[in-house]
């Protein structure tokens, strides 16, 4: 066949492709089609199968056997786990606007451009050997098939460039690549182009290589069973199909596994198209039994093919990577060879532009985006057009990668089998996994483990892998692979720490994710994550709980002038775009777009989400950081700030108020209660002294009465003295009564007063008149000192009186006999008329002082000399002296006497 | 031999009453008008019985009781409380301070003579 029929074939090939995703993204049908589609999401997934399935599986199976399985047995198994996995992280990255799994990582991770960076900077170097790996397939098969047969074993190792077929391979995907990939700035909108593309591909290449099996199967061989018992009869092949030496081992198995588990989420094509390409969340579902059956069907043959190419072609003599293509051929079916070389073609170019566009995603937006912006090289105000040079940016990215796969392949690749280079990718990808398993499930994760971690990991990797490979191809001395780095045995890179017996790739997994793994864990565990790693934490971790509804809300106000945002916004996404975008936010939040004046917090955040969509989430906050003003706020702001804080202070003060005033009314009611309980108790004790108090005399009137009644022959002189303390008694419960019903009658209110103008003076003096007999009966000296002017006071005379009585009286009362000394005085101590009674008596004692003026008051001294009173004469003359606005206190001393004294307002 | 009685009350009117009446059956009696008087009285009196008031002041008389009781010299004196505390509750503080009977004011001036008769006979 001739070489410008294959180039022209491709080439058609490449641009109906093209015009099929052109078409798809004009034709709003087509389009909406291909969004609406879970199966377009699922086939676009089987872009896991590259030209290492298409011709690596079988070069795999026909040297290890069952070896090749591993590869889709990972993705089978980790179908099921998308069901929680992948559907987080796609919930996480629409929500965050992130493009990328290098976005992914630095967003989780306090947005830090570091970690971006360091994520991009693994992909690229471990997804290079694997584009290589597709530019070395589509040349080989090429070669194959242009040189006819006659090109087996043929590798086409020091060509020069010029009339290198994969250089021009090279070059026919970096054009397409730029085609599919970068005809938009913003890349969270839905390519849709590229994802019909991708399916297309799928479907092509699942039909050409069942065609190539079923071809193989029952048009070379007699069916499976003929090719088995044939296969069966030759030894070597028996052994393919046990674990050993030869073929494979168990751990190796077991890695290889774990490793294209690890590869199906985060190699960066799989979560391109996973997650990025997502247009609903509930598409996994059908992906989840989808793929692995894609998967399945497209293995079917891989075993019958590899066993049928060993069979009819002396060992060595093929390459078995190239038995797909090369049994049609020998057959002479050229037309069907003709089908799986699109087959296979089609199986690389949709990895290498998938993978390419993803990786240049990554590139722009997590380095050089941050890197541009650190620099001030470029400036989000400048006037250039921003989404253009971003565009140009990106198109020297995808010609970068695939020119360096190109390079790779020229030195390194030449030399190795497909699977061995694509093995070497999945152990640089897998070195995601704690960063990323471990920031979705576990919210301590931070951000110096994962980088601590990452690169840790990437270094092994490097050490063991990648590096040992370029000595073994005389790029690097090789001196150090067989005795270890400075000659120590332990740092051997194939038996790294001493332990040898796993393969190359299984020891370099093993150590590398060991290392990883233990420094992400610890250095999490034993440093502090900042303050915006703490809600990121918290909105990956808690992805798609209810509760993380609005907790994308930033734990700090920003704000930021609106129309500053909106050219920001101009330069990166366009007009059209920024007002459609702004207008929906509007629309959602019930707010006038026209009204802004400032962006709120939100709305600053509705941005960076935005922009992180076109440029990267790291590479957006610093963005979204040098226009607003967090670090220098106007004084303005300051105070609008402390006017927030102070209205949700003086709010939680009214709270505080109210339960405040609430435990007052509380404590009101309790003391209300307590208050009762006691009057309750004061009335029951009032009761029962009464009845005592009314007792006493009582018993006295009816024993004496009842003797004077029994005993006629009782003298005079007693019956008269019966008599007349019957008298006595009888007075004495009078006064008691009356002296009751008047406390009662002032205490409840119910007492009449009659206020007039009344001289104090003369009460004074009258009230001494009245007790003159008393006086002179105890032979009492009383002095009386009373200012010259009159003092008038308003008052009621009778019960002013009363008091006076009451006070003097208990005076005589108290004072000795004969010696008795009683000092009256009476002075102005404005606005108070001060009236003082000293008397040189028994005295009160502290304690009976607090009591005084309480009703009933049992005083052990008072007692002594059984008073006449009724025991309530204080009572009522505190609150005669009350009711005048007045105040009525004693000082006392116990055997020196007391000195009574009564303040009242004068006029 | 006349029997012994000391009448304690701090209320004039009711000593007077009682001693009248005590007197006029023929006992010896003596007052004293608080607890301390009282038990100074008991000592040099030594009466048969005590007709003792409860609310008094310097000591009541349930501690009057108390201390007579806890004396091997009153062990056969009568104890006869006369008071205006009229509850359950003080009647049974009497009898538990060592009274052999409890009487309340207003009393029955023939109840308390006969009270007086019965213990002493006792």
């Amino acid at each position: 066949m001739s070489a410008a029929a294959v180039i022209l074939l491709s080439l058609a090939y490449l641009l109906v492709l093209f015009g099929a995703a052109f078409w798809c993204e004009r034709n709003a049908r087509l389009s909406e089609l291909v969004r609406n589609s879970p199966y377009v999401y699922a086939l676009s997934l089987a872009a896991y199968c590259t030209a290492w399935t298409y011709y690596g599986s079988v070069g795999r199976a026909a040297t290890t056997g069952i070896g090749f399985l591993p590869i889709y047995l990972g993705p089978t198994l980790m179908a099921p786990l998308w069901y929680i996995i992948l559907k987080k992280i796609i919930l996480i990255c629409k929500e965050q606007r992130l493009t990328s799994i290098a976005d992914f990582i630095s967003s989780r991770y306090g947005k830090r451009a570091s970690i971006g960076a360091l994520v991009t900077i693994i992909a690229i170097l471990g997804i290079i050997p694997y584009i290589s790996l597709q530019l070395k397939a589509i040349a080989t098969s090429f070669e194959v098939l242009v040189k006819n047969f006659s090109a087996f074993g043929f590798y086409p190792e020091n060509t020069p460039i010029l009339s290198d077929t994969a250089f021009y391979i090279a070059c026919i995907l970096i054009l397409f690549t730029i085609l599919f990939g970068t005809r938009h700035a913003e890349t969270t909108e839905q390519n849709e182009g590229l994802v019909a593309a991708v399916t297309i591909e799928s479907v092509i290449k699942l039909i050409a290589f069942l065609s190539a099996g079923i071809f193989v199967t029952w048009f070379v061989f007699n069916g499976f069973a003929d090719i088995f018992s044939k296969a069966y009869q030759i030894e070597s092949l028996r052994k393919l199909f046990t674990f050993s030496e030869q073929t494979i081992t168990g751990t190796d198995w077991l890695v290889l596994t774990v490793l294209s588990m690890f590869a199906v989420l985060l190699l960066p094509r799989q979560f391109h198209l996973s997650v990025v390409e997502n247009t609903k969340v509930a598409y996994v579902d059908k992906a989840i039994w989808l793929f692995p059956l894609y998967l399945f069907i497209i293995n079917i043959f891989v075993i019958p093919i590899a066993l049928s190419g060993l069979m009819l072609f002396p060992s060595g003599s093929v390459n078995p990577d190239t038995f797909v293509l090369s049994i049609p051929l020998s057959q002479g079916n050229h037309l069907l060879a003709m089908f799986v070389f699109i087959g296979g073609f089609s199986a690389a170019t949709s990895m290498v532009i998938v993978a390419t566009i993803a990786l240049t995603i990554m590139f722009s937006n997590s380095i050089l985006m941050p890197l541009l912006l650190r620099a001030k090289l470029i400036h989000p105000k400048d006037e250039y057009d921003l989404q253009k040079s971003l565009i140009h940016f990106r198109r020297l990215i995808i010609a970068c990668i695939i020119m360096m796969a190109y390079v790779y392949y020229k030195i390194v690749g030449t030399q190795y089998s497909l699977v061995s280079i694509g093995l070497i990718s999945f152990t640089a990808i897998a070195q995601f996994a704690p960063a990323v398993i471990g920031g979705l499930f576990w919210k301590f994760a931070n951000y110096k483990g994962a980088i601590t971690g990452l690169l840790a990991g990437f270094l092994v990797w490097a050490y063991t892998l990648p590096i040992p490979n370029l000595a073994e191809n005389g790029i690097i001395g090789s001196q150090w692979i067989e005795h270890g780095l400075f000659n120590y045995a332990l740092l051997k890179p194939y038996a790294l720490f001493g332990i040898s017996g796993m393969g190359t790739i299984s020891q370099a997994f093993f150590w590398s994710i060991l290392i990883n793994t233990t420094l992400f864990c610890a250095i999490s565990l034993l440093t502090k994550q900042s303050a915006i790693e703490v809600t990121q934490a918290d909105i990956f971790v808690d992805a798609g709980k209810q509760s993380n509804q609005k907790s994308t809300k930033p734990i700090w106000n920003r704000s930021a002038d609106f129309e500053g945002i909106k050219v920001m916004l101009y330069r990166f996404l366009g007009a059209e775009k920024t007002d459609q975008q702004l207008q929906g936010y509007a629309q959602k939040n019930n707010i006038q777009l026209k009204k802004i004046e400032a962006a709120d917090s939100q709305l600053i955040t509705f941005s960076e989400k935005l922009l992180s969509g076109v440029i990267g989430s790291a590479a957006a906050r610093i963005v979204i950081n040098s226009s607003i003003k967090t670090e220098n706020l106007s004084l303005q702001e300051v105070i609008h700030v402390i006017d927030e804080t102070q209205q949700i202070i003086s709010y939680n003060k009214q709270l505080e108020q109210k339960s405040a005033e609430l435990q007052r009314v509380t404590h009101q009611l309790q003391n209300a209660n307590k208050r009762l309980t006691e009057l309750d108790q004061l009335k029951d004790d009032f009761i029962t002294t009464v009845t005592h108090e009314l007792r006493t005399p009582i018993t006295a009137i009816k024993s004496l009465s009842k003797i004077i009644y029994d005993e006629e022959e009782l003298n005079e002189h007693k019956r008269n003295k019966f008599l007349s303390v019957i008298i006595n008694e009888s007075d004495r419960i009078a006064r008691l009564v009356s002296d009751v019903l008047d406390l009662e009658k002032m205490e409840t209110g119910k007492a009449i007063w009659s206020f007039g103008k009344v001289n104090f003076n003369t009460i004074i003096e009258a009230s001494i008149e009245t007790l003159k007999p008393e006086i002179s009966k105890k032979n009492l000296q009383l002095n009386l000192s009373i200012a010259i002017e009159d003092i008038w006071l308003k008052a009621d005379h009778d019960r002013l009186k009363q008091v006076l009585l009451n006070l003097l009286s208990n005076a005589i009362k108290f004072c000795p006999d004969f010696r008795g000394k009683i000092d009256v005085s009476l002075e102005k101590m404005p606005p108070y008329a001060l009236l003082k009674i000293k008397d040189n008596g028994i005295g009160i004692s502290a304690n009976d002082q607090q009591h005084i003026f309480d009703r009933f008051t049992q005083f052990g001294e008072l007692k002594k000399t059984k008073p006449t009173g009724s025991g309530l004469g204080l009572s009522i003359s505190k609150k005669i002296i009350e009711e005048h606005q007045g105040k009525i206190k004693v000082k006392s001393e116990l055997n020196k006497g007391s000195v009574f004294s009564v303040e009242i307002p004068y006029i | 031999m006349q029997n012994k009685i000391l009448i304690v009350d701090d209320e004039p009117s009711i000593v007077l009453a009682i001693n009248h009446l005590l007197s006029q059956s023929n006992y010896l009696t003596e007052t004293a008008e608080n607890g301390l008087e009282a038990l100074q009285k008991a000592a040099q009196f030594k009466p048969d019985l005590m007709v003792l008031d409860v609310m008094m002041p310097e000591m009541d008389g349930l501690t009057v009781a108390l201390k007579l009781r806890e004396n091997t010299q009153f062990a056969k004196l009568k104890i006869l409380f006369l008071t205006a505390k009229i509850s359950e509750k003080d009647r049974f503080a009497g009898y538990a301070s060592g009274a052999d009977h409890y009487l309340t004011k207003p009393f029955d001036n023939d109840e308390l003579l006969m009270k007086v008769k019965q213990l002493l006979e006792k």
